[in-house]
């Protein structure tokens, strides 16, 4: 028979109400839970992952390029671009997994994660690490894993010029493994030190203190450049040297304000603060080096802005604007002294100065955090000038001292290691002649 | 016939050349040179290290004449090339035993 509209919406409601009885069961059950997800945050943390990689390739590739003699740019290059391709596979190796997961023991974690996403295997389309609730498990693992690239990466300013490809290679991965998993861990992963209380934002200790410190016992156990002090070492092209810090520095914004892991207030507070140190450090050494050296270079003007990046990175989601003018200021001179005269007086050959502006930087800007740190800017910290907290103090030196110790002794036994097995730096000849045509067969022409 | 070899500050090419050309000195060789005499060079700093550049940038002219040219060559290039400052450069003139034009296969005189 033929229906009629009528009847065919008739039939529809009872099939319907059949429908509903049928499974009335399930019908009272829990309502799925609602998605997590915050697609803002998600957004944001794309974004910053994208930024904060760049701020290795090209970024610091380029500022560290141009510092170097010509016959070895390329070199230089490769050393940026050959540590993020090796981090990125081992950080999905086994990277991530030891640094961002919780150990099944308690008491293991409070120094090392878990073996739960070797290969990423349990990393599917919808997994969630608890450290960032709102966003993919993958985002967060990428942003981290642009962190862990960049950290090693660092490294390379001090054992410019002259250490062999290989050995290179061989130093981030083992140094990424053994040193840098173990500290993020501790510091943002759920370890003693992030339980202790160390407010570190984006990675002041972690990353730059880390770096600094590893670049220091490098450069120390690598020995001097030869014709150190003779030959004429002056950067090649600074102009690469400004396009690579301008790209640390717009990338850093991925680097402070992406640590918020949401895109909201906190994002935002860190975003201004790393602009006006930055601008404010690049000022300070400006101004230090026009009245010592009587002219203002473009390296210094640089060399501060890199400087004020570092100090803010681990007190940017903590301090306001003004906490954020002093530290700037305060990293651009502090920091001109660490790299122009201590490393003078001292006399290691830390060429291009990791330590003394991420290390030294680093430091400073820890303890910094601790000074700054408000709690009505962010709620998990409180600092000694505006919320009366002087243990704080005590709580940043124990992250900073507990990062050197045992970043010197890792890294140490690392390049050790790696020295005995392959050697570490090149021949004579091979440093004399330049690094690009050696190591990799090819040269910059004019 | 001489070769007269000069090296002045590369700012006073133009005006050495042209005067050169006006004197009938049909041709020239210039190539870019450093050197020091008794100009001192500048210091350029890095993050703290100096570097003394001694060498400056010069230029060398080379121009082969006729030996009755000679004074006159010289004093065009002496005239055009002065500042007065320390740096203006040196003139040395040597014998020249052949010359020889590749195109034409003229020599001595016949190829200046």
């Amino acid at each position: 028979m033929r229906l009629t509209n009528f009847k065919k919406m008739g039939l529809g409601v009872a099939a319907g109400l059949g429908a509903l009885m049928l499974s009335s069961g399930a019908a009272f059950a829990a309502a799925p839970p609602p998605d997590p997800l915050n697609s803002g945050d998600t957004a944001w943390m794309l974004t910053s992952s994208a930024l904060v990689l760049m701020m290795t390739i090209p970024g610091l590739a380029l500022f560290y390029g141009g510092m170097v003699r010509k016959k070895n740019v390329l070199a230089t290059l490769a050393q940026s671009f050959g540590a993020t391709c090796i981090i990125t596979v081992l950080w999905m190796v086994i990277g991530y997994s030891i640094a961002f997961t919780t150990n099944a023991s308690p008491g293991l974690n409070q120094f090392i994660g878990s073996t739960n996403q070797l290969l990423l295997g349990n990393m599917g389309l919808k997994s969630i690490n608890p450290l960032a609730g709102t966003i993919p498990e993958s985002v967060y693992m990428f942003f981290q894993m642009t962190f862990a690239i960049i950290t090693p990466a660092l490294i390379a300013g001090a054992l410019a010029d002259r250490m062999k490809f290989s050995a290179f290679m061989w130093f981030m991965s083992l140094w990424l493994i053994f040193v840098y998993c173990p500290i993020a861990h501790w510091v943002w992963g759920g370890g003693w030190l992030g339980t202790m209380g160390a407010l570190d934002y984006a990675g002041g200790t972690v990353v730059h203190l880390n770096a600094g410190t590893a670049a220091l016992v490098t450069c120390l156990m690598l020995g001097k450049r030869r014709g150190l002090g003779t030959e004429n070492m002056a950067p090649h092209n600074l102009v690469l040297s400004v396009i690579g810090a301008s790209l640390l520095w717009v990338g850093w914004f991925g680097f402070n304000a992406g640590s918020a892991v949401t895109a909201g207030y906190n994002a935002g507070m860190a975003a201004a603060a790393t602009q006006i140190a930055t601008a404010a450090a690049s000022l300070g050494w400006m101004l230090v080096e026009w009245y010592i050296a009587k002219k203002p270079s473009v390296l210094g003007m640089i060399s501060g802005a890199v400087a004020g990046l570092v100090a803010i990175t681990p007190a940017s989601g903590f301090v306001d604007a003004q906490g954020a003018l002093i530290i700037g200021f305060a990293a651009g001179a502090v920091c001109y002294f660490s790299a122009v005269w201590v490393k003078k007086w001292i006399g290691y050959d830390d060429a291009l100065d990791a330590w003394g502006v991420h290390g030294v930087g680093g430091a400073l800007g820890a303890m910094l955090t601790g000074v700054f740190a408000k709690n009505v800017i962010n709620s998990t910290g409180k600092g000694w000038l505006f919320d009366g907290n002087g243990h704080q103090m005590l709580i940043q030196f124990y992250d900073v001292a507990a990062t050197f110790v045992y970043c010197a002794i890792g890294t140490f036994i690392i390049l050790k290691v790696i020295d005995i097995v392959i050697g570490l730096r090149v021949s004579p000849e091979v440093e004399v002649e330049g690094l690009d045509i050696n190591l990799h067969g090819e040269t910059v022409h004019d | 016939m001489k070769l007269i070899t000069a090296i002045i500050k590369p700012f006073k090419l133009d005006e050495v050349r042209e005067q050169l050309s006006s004197l009938g000195v049909q041709g020239m060789t210039v190539t870019e040179v450093k050197g020091y005499g008794r100009q001192k060079g500048h210091t350029e700093i890095y993050r703290g290290a100096e570097y003394a550049v001694s060498f400056l940038p010069k230029l060398k002219l080379e121009v082969a004449v006729k030996a009755e040219m000679t004074d006159a060559v010289i004093e065009a290039i002496t005239s055009k090339a002065k500042t007065g400052q320390i740096g203006d450069g040196k003139i040395f003139v040597t014998p020249l035993d052949q010359v020889v034009r590749i195109r034409t296969g003229e020599t001595d005189s016949n190829a200046l």
